[in-house]
């Protein structure tokens, strides 16, 4: 589902966190909002999930505007910078959470749980940690089991807020090359944010660099690195001690090799 | 009744820090022994003696003399009452402190400071003294009071304001103990529910509630004990009719005063053990929710 936000705006206070932004992002593309912390991109990702509302400004989803949808019918897989794992539930109950929750008649009998739940565990291939409780998983873990408890409700965009923050820096290169090759195989139209800028290249379709609550470029990764828009994305990126050159080799290189089809499998959702 | 107030401030801690394990605070051995001679010589003197002392006095006259003071009419009437106003004001104090808690940790709204403020007020003020508000407001000199005796209802020296300073009294305990536990949790899992498809209601009851269940039945253990031993402001109030307003505490004092020990340390006793119950359930609270955070 493609994703449109049209002239956002909110301040908390005086702090303008998002001015008069607009995006958009089409169906089926992985975006990476990028910036430095304070720039508005986790202001506007939950603006888009409705977590928060905008002062002005319209959301539309698939076309239509969502000013007026509340989260709970918006459909959309938000997945927390610390998780938000439910601390006192294994980690079969976090994932079925959404299915559980369902008004009666749209409820799938537990059979019908039991069956999705474990699919989505073995789609996060963490199906042997049913059982477990958050506090005895590993930081990856959690942020797989997270993924898939919000895809458990077959979100129609996935938002994914700092989803490697937490995380040490082998587990992080770990983990999003798996998001990249989990994205390639579900094709759910998915933003997430980071302040990585090596994190949103070698991830991301697209990347949308902000900076002070507007957006300086949107571009693919190569179009960014080779041609920075203006002074702000080329110092962000770092492209005077290293020159595009090693950026290019080091970062982008990877992802043409990536094994295309080594992640785990799943019919698309 | 501070050392209970202190109790319910402060969430239970548990670091496992061994001490004598690292050679940086590791003390003399002088030290640890003079340490713990005088914390155990405190303790037994003014913690354990007196228990120890309760009991005693209760059986001097032996078992028999022990129920018969237990079975009297007028302690069976007092221990009902101390179980009725326990039965009203730990469920109202539950119900206020869970609201009350929830609003302070997860919403921002004007005032906020003021409420806080005031939920300790009755850790603050004096049980005498809060005794003497319901008096002076529904009282027959009281400000109510003419209204009230209109309509022929009696609050003050019957059993509605016996409750009525219970509930005050033992206000704080469910709150205070949920505050911190709430706010220290955050909103970020209510939000997860939500985004889920959860309604609020939904979001309270899975996710919110049992969160904080063991904080909440420490709270609760800690109202339900303050609510039956409570004897300040409940005295005031109660106009000490035997039999009617007579709660056990209450009971306790006017046997003493009367100098029929005996009966006055087995009716003692029975708080005393509620004392001890309480205990061992804290500690059991506390065993639980410390095996449940690991």
């Amino acid at each position: 589902m493609s994703i449109e936000v049209r002239n956002i705006r909110k301040a908390f206070g005086n702090f303008v966190a998002l001015d008069d932004v607009s995006l958009e992002f089409p169906s089926g593309e992985l975006v990476a909002l990028l910036g430095p912390s304070g720039c508005g991109k986790t202001t506007l990702l939950r603006i888009v999930a409705g977590l928060e509302y905008a002062d002005g400004g319209q959301v539309l989803l698939e076309g239509e505007d969502a000013s007026a949808i509340h989260v709970r019918e918006r459909q959309v897989g938000f997945v927390f910078q610390h998780y938000a794992l439910f601390r006192h539930m294994s980690v079969f109950e976090n994932v079925a959470f959404g299915l559980r929750v369902k008004p009666r008649k749209l409820r799938p009998a537990e059979a019908e749980i039991r069956r999705k739940v474990h699919e989505l565990l073995e789609l996060v291939q963490l199906d042997y940690l049913a059982d477990r409780y958050p506090s005895q998983l590993s930081g990856g873990q959690r942020q797989r089991i997270a993924l898939a408890r919000a895809l458990a409700v077959e979100p129609r965009v996935l938002l994914l807020d700092e989803p490697f923050g937490a995380l040490d820096a082998k587990v992080r290169k770990e983990l999003r090359r798996w998001l990249r090759r989990l994205h390639d195989e579900l094709h759910i139209t998915s933003i997430f944010v980071t302040h990585d800028q090596e994190e949103a290249l070698e991830v991301a379709d697209r990347v949308v660099l902000m900076n002070h609550g507007k957006v300086e470029q949107v571009a693919t990764p190569r179009e960014l690195v080779e041609r920075p828009g203006t002074a702000f994305v080329e110092e962000f990126l770092d492209l005077d001690d290293h020159g595009p050159e090693w950026l290019l080799k080091a970062k982008l290189a990877r992802r043409d090799n990536r094994h295309p089809a080594a992640g785990p499998k799943l019919a698309a959702a | 009744m501070s050392a209970a107030a202190a109790g319910a401030l402060h969430a239970p801690l548990r670091t496992r820090h061994d001490h004598q394990a690292s050679p940086a605070t590791r003390e003399a051995r002088w030290v640890r022994i003079t340490l713990l001679t005088v914390s155990l010589g405190f303790f037994a003197l003014f913690l354990l003696l007196p228990l120890v002392a309760v009991f005693a006095e209760a059986l001097r006259k032996g078992w028999g003399v022990y129920f018969a003071a237990l079975v009297e009419p007028d302690a069976l009437s007092a221990i009902k009452l101390t179980l009725f106003a326990a039965a009203v004001s730990v469920p109202l104090n539950l119900l206020f402190g869970i609201s009350a808690a929830w609003a302070i940790a997860k919403f921002q709204f004007p005032g906020k400071q003021f409420l806080i403020t005031l939920i300790d007020l009755p850790f603050s003020v004096s049980p005498v003294v809060a005794g003497l508000v319901y008096v002076l407001v529904f009282g027959t000199q009281g400000w109510l009071g003419p209204w009230l005796q209109e309509h022929d209802l009696r609050i003050v020296f019957a059993v509605p304001g016996i409750v009525l300073a219970t509930v005050f009294v033992t206000f704080p305990f469910v709150a205070r103990e949920l505050i911190p536990l709430m706010e220290a949790q955050g909103r970020e899992e209510e939000e997860a529910a939500i985004v889920l498809g959860a309604t609020g209601w939904q979001a309270f009851w899975r996710v919110t509630l049992p969160n904080v269940k063991w904080g909440l039945l420490y709270g609760v253990i800690l109202c339900n004990a303050r609510a039956m031993g409570e004897f300040g402001a409940v005295s005031v109030v109660s106009g000490h009719i035997r039999g009617m307003t007579n709660t056990l505490p209450l009971h306790v004092e006017i046997l003493y005063n009367e100098y029929n020990f005996a009966a006055a340390f087995a009716v003692a006793s029975l708080l005393a053990l509620l004392a001890l119950v309480t205990l061992a359930l804290k500690t059991w609270v506390e065993l639980k929710s410390g095996e449940h955070a690991s």
